[in-house]
């Protein structure tokens, strides 16, 4: 096994401030393996991976590549080594062509022969069956082409060790079957493949490996084969996890938002949403299911008053008053009409949240114009911080400590934690579980099945189809900003919804008209 | 196991600071500004020793030099403290000077034609509150073209300053010419000039009113909060309910009426005259004091008094010990250096590369 290993981190440590990341991390990592890294969000995943790939420079500690030790300064230093990382965000320029993006930071000679970058390109895309065209421009690409070419970026540069950090969160399921094609046929070339993810089906499918953290201690490795989700997961937290999602039926389901023929332009002048009508009944979850940017922003923006609206109705019934119509208020008069409404955005910290404030300002958000006089009142949203710092477990030293340093699990539970604090009558979340281990994750779909018996009208936006059919009680499939169907959570199946979401099915949702 | 080459050093973000860790670094990194600067002075072939004590014996030594010097320090603290919102907001208002300028216009209008008609104290209320007029107008400006349109507000409030000070030359050698061809515009009457307090123009009370009007102002009110969601963020600032156009516009009104105010007090009570480098150069300065303080209202009287000590201590230095002006800018340099290299030493760890030693616990 010794002349295989690729890759060997010997009692790596970093700290950061007063946070140990990694502490003492020993790990190995294969040729012809995949090997899957687990645990829960700041567990040091990312933070282990990036002393690989040459972003941080380890504290303590030495590496090992190809058995000889190594110093990764830089990340084009990793790479020189053999080493690529393939980030969660992509890190490519929108305005160049496939080919100069990789080519793009390579030392090579004054002129630049672009026939021969095709030539090469073209050979990877064949070896893999990977189908890019050099010449298009990064930004006519789909998020799975982007990938795609990040990808071919590091084998480009004859990386043979790949890291993949969450992969697989933006892709829909038959793009990321591809993508699982890929990664073995790169195994059988004999590279190292490291994955992150949190989704355990994955790893079953796909890892021979899997090596788990846990307070960026390394706790141990398992072999594919030998194990399950479920020993996994306790291995991760700790302890034993229940991994099911109750699914109580509707409770009472009224109407409370009726959207009808609802369009949205962007300031670009593209349709986002185009003619979207359903119904979001109090007391039940309705998921939005779809590929990354196929509406689910806007559509949610639109009903919070933040996305001006070409036109179409939202109408909000109370549980007792009058019928009201949402479009053209500003999200303050939304409010000031007495609707409540909690809106968790994708961007956490650019929307939801004001990193640079504690919690007790981030509770402020919501009630800052609240009392007479010019001055802020800050007792209730101490009280408040404090509640939900307790109830929700969130990590923080202080409530007056910048959320924008908490991890991404506790960042979610404060913004979470604050819109349930409302009392709303509307929930919205769009992907509020990216990111975040499975710890947490249960935890925010319990607080939205909470709300839904409390007669709140859910509206949960996923990526995650797996969660998503065992949540919600409807589904509703955007594609390209248009409705291609709502599906019953109980009945539909995987592979229906995977297709809803690459193809428009006119007729199968039900009021589409 | 040590034969890799490894890089001498690599940083780290500190989050475990003490707050006397942090003024310790600060302290540090002033005694290097000194040795530096002493350095300079050495070269240059003059007693570093004595050089010092001339900056600051003719800064602070007699009370004459002391009043000069916290007259220096009155505008720069008041300019500081009004652009101190805006920053907050990130909204880039280097057009305090001008808006200075605004000021002194709009008070030099009402000393020029009502001194002698109506009583002191209510011209100098009228001329305070034009000059906090003109200079919220020449502010406003720029905010309505950001809110609307998305102009770019650096470039805007730049180029505000020439308009201005352009318009001031006009006046000097037209309608408010004094003597004829002078190009001059004649000294206020004395109805039309602060009165002093401690025998220094009482603008430093107003300076030091406003400094505890914006601390509680950006502390406590609810447009202080306003102001720093929407410096964080424009789309958490709509999402949470707030007029972002409103709010910026709102704040570039009041920034600009500030140093209409401080423009008001430098013609009225320093200069008693306007002329077109009312402004010389403040509104500039005041945006490192700003930083410097890190928008701390009660930091920028340290270090506005500290500006004010260098410049006033290093005129004396040219005047005694010969030492060219252009030295006295380079410690003045020198000096600016350190304090800004102190925030990076406050914010990063610099940890030497020990293969498999532990590391000094820290």
């Amino acid at each position: 096994m010794q002349d295989n290993c690729s890759i060997e981190m010997r009692n790596v440590s970093k700290t950061f401030g007063r946070i140990k990341a990694n502490q003492d991390v020993s790990l190995k990592i294969y040729k012809g393996e995949i090997l899957s890294l687990l645990g829960e969000n700041g567990s040091g995943k990312t933070t282990l991976m990036n002393m690989l790939s040459g972003i941080y420079f380890p504290d303590e500690g030495q590496i090992f590549v190809n058995g000889k030790p190594a110093s990764i300064t830089s990340p084009k230093d990793a790479l020189k080594q053999g080493i690529g990382m393939i980030h969660q965000h992509f890190k490519l320029v929108s305005v160049l062509s496939a080919a100069e993006n990789v080519i793009l930071g390579l030392d090579g000679s004054l002129m630049l022969d672009m026939k021969e970058v095709s030539r090469k390109i073209t050979e990877i895309c064949e070896r893999y069956h990977f189908n890019v065209d050099p010449d298009k421009k990064v930004y006519d690409m789909s998020v799975s082409e982007k990938q795609t070419l990040e990808i071919i970026k590091v084998l480009y540069r004859d990386a043979d060790v790949l890291i993949l950090d969450e992969p697989t969160a933006v892709l829909t399921p038959q793009e990321t079957e591809r993508l699982f094609d890929v990664l073995r046929e790169m195994r059988k070339d004999g590279k190292a493949i490291v994955i992150i993810t949190h989704k355990l089906h994955e790893v079953m499918e796909l890892a021979d490996r899997v090596a788990v953290l846990r307070k960026g201690k390394f706790v141990g490795e398992l072999m594919v084969k030998d194990t399950n989700p479920q020993e996994m997961t306790n291995m991760m937290v700790g302890r034993t996890v229940m991994l099911n999602i109750d699914r109580p039926e509707p409770v009472n389901p009224t109407e409370r938002l009726n959207i009808q023929g609802l369009t949205v332009i962007n300031e670009d002048g593209v349709k986002k949403l185009d003619n979207v009508s359903f119904t979001a009944m109090g007391g039940e979850i309705l998921g939005i299911a779809g590929i990354a940017g196929s509406g689910q922003k806007e559509l949610l923006e639109a009903v919070a008053g933040l996305q001006p609206i070409k036109s179409g109705s939202i109408i909000y019934t109370p549980e007792n008053g009058e019928s009201e119509d949402l479009v053209g208020k500003t999200p303050m008069q939304i409010k000031n009409a007495g609707v409540a409404l909690a809106f968790v955005p994708e961007d956490r910290l650019g929307m939801g949240l004001v990193g640079g404030m504690g919690m007790t300002g981030n509770m402020m958000l919501r009630s800052w114009q609240k009392g007479k006089g010019m001055f802020v009142h800050r007792s209730d949203p101490t009280a408040l911080a404090e509640e939900i710092k307790e109830k929700l477990e969130v990590m923080t030293p202080d409530i007056n400590y910048p959320v924008r340093r908490l991890s991404g699990g506790n960042v979610q539970k404060v913004l979470v934690g604050r819109e349930i604090a409302t009392a709303p009558s509307v929930m919205m979340s769009a992907y509020a579980v990216r990111g975040l281990d499975i710890n947490t994750s249960y935890t925010i779909y319990n607080l939205m099945t909470t709300q839904k018996m409390k007669g709140t009208a859910v509206i949960f936006v996923g990526e995650d189809l797996d969660v998503l059919l065992e949540l919600c009680d409807r589904i509703l499939v955007l594609y390209d900003g248009k409705v291609s169907g709502i599906v019953d959570g109980r009945t539909a199946t995987k592979e229906q919804i995977g297709l809803m979401m690459t193809r428009f099915e006119g007729e199968g949702g039900e009021k589409n008209e | 196991m040590n034969k890799v080459h490894t890089p001498l050093f690599h940083l780290t973000k500190r989050t475990n600071l003490s707050r006397s860790g942090a003024w310790l670094i600060r302290l540090g990194s002033f005694l290097a500004a000194i040795i530096i600067g002493g350095l300079i002075f050495v070269l240059l072939g003059q007693n570093p020793f004595e050089a010092y004590q001339s900056i600051i014996t003719g800064s602070l030594g007699k009370s004459v030099a002391l009043r000069q010097t916290i007259k220096i320090a009155v505008p720069l603290l008041g300019t500081a403290i009004a652009i101190a919102p805006c920053f907050k907001m990130r909204f880039w208002n280097i057009g305090a000077e001008g808006q200075i300028t605004a000021g002194a216009i709009g008070a030099t209008f009402f000393a020029l034609n009502f001194a002698g008609k109506i009583p002191s104290m209510p011209l100098l209320l009228s001329m305070g509150i034009a000059g906090a007029l003109c200079g919220a107008f020449w502010a406003l400006i720029p905010a309505v073209f950001k809110a609307k349109w998305g102009t770019n507000e650096t470039l805007f409030t730049l180029m505000m300053n020439y308009i201005v000070i352009g318009f001031v030359r006009w006046l000097q050698g037209g309608p408010w010419e004094g003597k004829p061809g002078s190009q001059i515009i004649p000294n206020f009457n004395p109805d039309a000039v602060l009165p002093e307090v401690f025998r220094i123009h009482c603008g430093w009370i107003i300076v030091l009113a406003l400094t505890i009007f914006m601390y509680v102002y950006m502390k406590y009110s609810k447009h202080g909060y306003e102001i720093a969601v929407v410096g964080e963020s424009h789309n958490t600032a709509k999402y949470a309910g707030m007029n972002v156009a409103k709010i910026t516009i709102r704040t570039m009104l009041l920034s600009g009426a500030i140093c209409g105010l401080v423009g008001f007090m430098v013609a009225s009570g320093a200069n008693k005259t306007l002329y077109h480098n009312v402004a010389d150069g403040v509104g500039f300065t005041a945006i490192t004091v700003a930083w410097l303080a890190q928008l701390k209202p009660f930091v920028m009287i340290v270090i506005s008094l500290l500006l004010a000590i260098l410049d006033k201590g290093s005129g004396e230095l040219q005047t005694r010990m010969g030492v060219p002006s252009s030295i006295s800018d380079i410690i003045t340099g020198v000096f600016l250096f350190c304090m800004l290299a102190s925030e990076f030493f406050i914010n990063y760890r610099i940890i030497f590369t020990k293969s498999h030693k532990k590391e000094a616990a820290k």
